[in-house]
């Protein structure tokens, strides 16, 4: 039984950096960016950025949306 | 061809919150959201803001909305159902404009048994004024009023206003929920989604009550934030279905 | 045209309420204006579109006039000075969210707990505006069981064109006062024009907001701009007030409401000594009907206003009359009604005083 595949798509303009969804994560697959945002904070990121199916975890569950409060996260399942 | 399971929802306008990052409205405001669009009933939604970090919510919720004077949005509330009986009112409050200045508003309403549906945001201080102690402040808990913690003897105890709504003939329907985990994410949904079913079937008076989390208040990261209403916000404020008269709905 | 009709004061405005289209109807009770609510009570229950509630405070009552005002309902609360005071805040809000809404004060003595007989203490309230910020209210003075009648429908009628709060000022001898009233068709609602800003729901349109928070001071300046020229307009097309014996009239005498009906009995005595007295009624307090009592001041140099407080109107007269003539004061506060042979001393006295026997 194939495991169910996804990914997230992190809006950085909108992030504020609350890392509720680093805490969230399941699979612990966001961390926090070392690069500032416009708004002055350092915010959350993807680490299964690259499109290999192979090397994904994520599985698309969206606990990390559902935690959000900035709607900054898409999530998108195989 | 992967698919989007999760976006912004239909009666959220595209602007970015100005809420505080971990802040509990952001969620409860998409939460909201959500529900009105999965229920259809957001073309005959009229909305009432309160005073409060929230009063800007006519910038993110689109329906109509019409602002009250803080504390009354109970007593507008009443005003707009009773003059449309078949569009969907809330009221959308903070514990301060509901427990305090609004107490006698939203105490009548709920024993005259209003049709409506009133969500109080509890998040144990006045975050727009800076951090004041309010209705719900824990006793010993810190605020900018009651800069020892909060001390019974010269401030009271706080107050449990669903409690109180519960005695209300007119009220059928109230649940205390928090917004600060996934799984209690997911409860606070449910009893929204409740909750508005209950006005959609002309039950009378509903009210959810949503631990939210105030960081910058409560000088805490978000994430400390949210354990603390777990480990010491519910053990003055429970979460738990307070009353229910309308049962399973459809 | 209906028959006429034996009616007490504060019924007859929730007569003429209902047949002008109010649909909505907070209150609480308060002496002396009961009879109002009581009668709203019944009458709204009769209507399959009306809705009355008794409200737990005046507070709740004008917060619940605002959202029905929202969704475009004509609505109307009232109460009695102490519980006006208590609806400034509500009050304050309707002017700045442009929300058309009638309230009805049936004025009693004051200030604080006072009595619950007659008096105008209220005028400075209602015209300066009682509650905080820039706005003005539209005020009617009512003089009779018939004024009560027309100037309720003028008042929703003043309300809806301009979307803006009308009080209308009665007292506690007008609201128990029985006379006869003729009242004019009910207006059928459905005919009333439609609003384009009411809220009820954003089917098939854009959402709309009724807010009043304006965190950037230049929108706050242009909602105050755009209040500012609405009640210029309102200045322009609405003072009314009502002149009599005042052509050939040395003196005129100024009073509204009840005291004016006092004071055309003082009137009148004093015309039967020969004194060419004549008294000007102003029927809104705000406007203030200044251009007719300027022309006024083009024949008469003294005026004595009367008024059942201890001097408020006076103000607005001496700032109409920029100057010209002499301003006296008669006032009787705490609820006193004066008699017309009271009135006509003073006016007697003034008169004698200021030479005006001569020709």
């Amino acid at each position: 039984m194939a495991k169910k595949s996804g990914f997230i798509v992190i809006d950085r303009k909108l992030c504020k950096g609350c890392y509720l969804c680093i805490d969230a994560c399941p699979s612990k697959l966001i961390i926090i960016s070392d690069e500032l945002n416009q708004m002055g904070y350092y915010p959350a990121e993807f680490t299964e950025g690259d499109s290999e199916i192979g090397n994904r975890t994520c599985n698309g569950c969206a606990t990390c949306a559902l935690v959000c409060p900035d709607i900054a996260i898409e999530v998108y399942r195989e | 061809m992967a698919k989007k399971v999760f976006q912004r929802p239909k009666y959220l306008k595209k602007a970015a919150f100005h809420y505080c990052p971990g802040c509990g409205h952001s969620i409860l405001h998409r939460l909201v959201a959500e529900v009105l669009e999965e229920l259809d009933i957001g073309d005959r939604t009229i909305g009432v803001p309160p005073a409060g970090c929230a009063v800007l919510a006519y910038h993110y919720f689109d329906v109509d909305m019409g602002e009250a004077p803080h504390g009354r949005g109970a007593a507008v509330a009443t005003g707009l159902k009773r003059a449309l009986p078949d569009r969907i009112v809330f009221s959308y409050q903070g514990d301060g404009d509901i427990a305090a200045i609004g107490t006698a508003e939203t105490i009548h309403a709920a024993n005259r048994g209003e049709n409506v549906t009133v969500i109080f945001v509890n998040n144990g201080c006045y975050g727009m004024t800076g951090g004041q102690m309010a209705p719900t402040t824990l006793v010993g808990q810190n605020s900018t009023t009651t800069p020892g913690g909060r001390d019974v003897k010269r401030d009271a105890f706080p107050i449990d206003l669903s409690e109180m709504l519960a005695i209300a003939r007119g009220s059928v329907y109230i649940e205390r929920t928090a917004i600060n985990s996934p799984k209690n994410i997911r409860k606070t949904k449910r009893a929204l989604t409740k909750a508005f079913k209950t006005q959609m079937a002309g039950l009378g008076f509903s009210l959810v009550e949503v631990l939210s989390p105030c960081p910058v208040n409560w000088k805490m990261t978000p994430i400390e934030a949210a354990r603390w209403i777990d480990d010491t916000m519910t053990k003055t404020f429970p979460l738990k279905v307070i009353k229910d008269e309308v049962g399973k709905l459809d | 045209m209906s028959k006429k009709v034996l009616m007490r004061g504060s019924q007859a405005i929730g007569e003429a309420a209902v047949r002008a289209g109010c649909r909505f109807y907070a209150g609480y009770p308060i002496t002396p204006q009961n009879e109002l609510t009581e009668y709203m009570a019944e009458s709204m229950d009769g209507l399959d579109d009306g809705t009355f509630v008794q409200a737990e405070s005046e507070i709740a009552a004008v917060n619940m006039v605002i959202g029905a005002s929202m969704t475009g309902t004509r609505a109307m609360t009232s109460s009695s000075s102490p519980g006006i005071s208590l609806k400034q805040e509500g009050i304050s809000y309707l002017a700045a969210q442009e929300l058309p809404a009638v309230i009805v004060n049936t004025m009693r003595g004051g200030p604080g707990l006072g009595n619950i007989a007659p008096s105008q203490s209220d005028y400075f309230q209602a015209t300066r505006g009682g509650g905080h910020g820039d706005y003005r209210t539209i005020v009617l003075a009512p003089a009779s069981g018939q004024e009560l009648a027309d100037l309720t429908r003028t008042a929703f009628e003043y309300a809806d064109k301009y979307r803006t709060p009308v009080l209308i000022l009665g007292d506690g001898m007008m609201g128990q006062m029985m006379e006869p009233v003729v009242f004019p068709e009910p207006i059928d609602v459905h005919t009333l024009p439609p609003k384009s800003w009411i809220l009820d729901g954003a089917k098939d349109r854009p959402s709309r907001i009724i807010l009043s928070l304006l965190l950037n001071p230049p929108e706050q300046e242009d909602l105050n701009w755009r209040l500012a020229r609405k009640y210029e307009i309102i200045t322009r097309e609405i003072p009314t007030g009502e002149s009599y014996m005042t052509s050939d009239a040395r003196m005129i005498v100024i009073a509204s409401g009840t005291a004016a009906r006092i004071a055309k009995g003082a009137v009148k005595r004093v015309r039967e000594l020969g004194l060419k007295v004549g008294l000007f009624r102003p029927i809104t307090l705000w406007p203030f009907p200044n251009i007719p009592l300027r022309e006024l001041s083009r024949q008469a140099r003294e005026f004595l206003v009367f008024e059942m407080n201890m001097g408020q109107m006076v103000d607005d007269v001496k700032l109409a009359l920029e100057g010209r003539g002499n301003v006296h004061f008669y006032g009787r506060p705490g609820g006193i009604i004066s008699t017309p042979d009271e009135i006509a001393k003073s006016i007697n006295s003034i008169y004698h005083r200021q030479h005006l026997e001569e020709d």
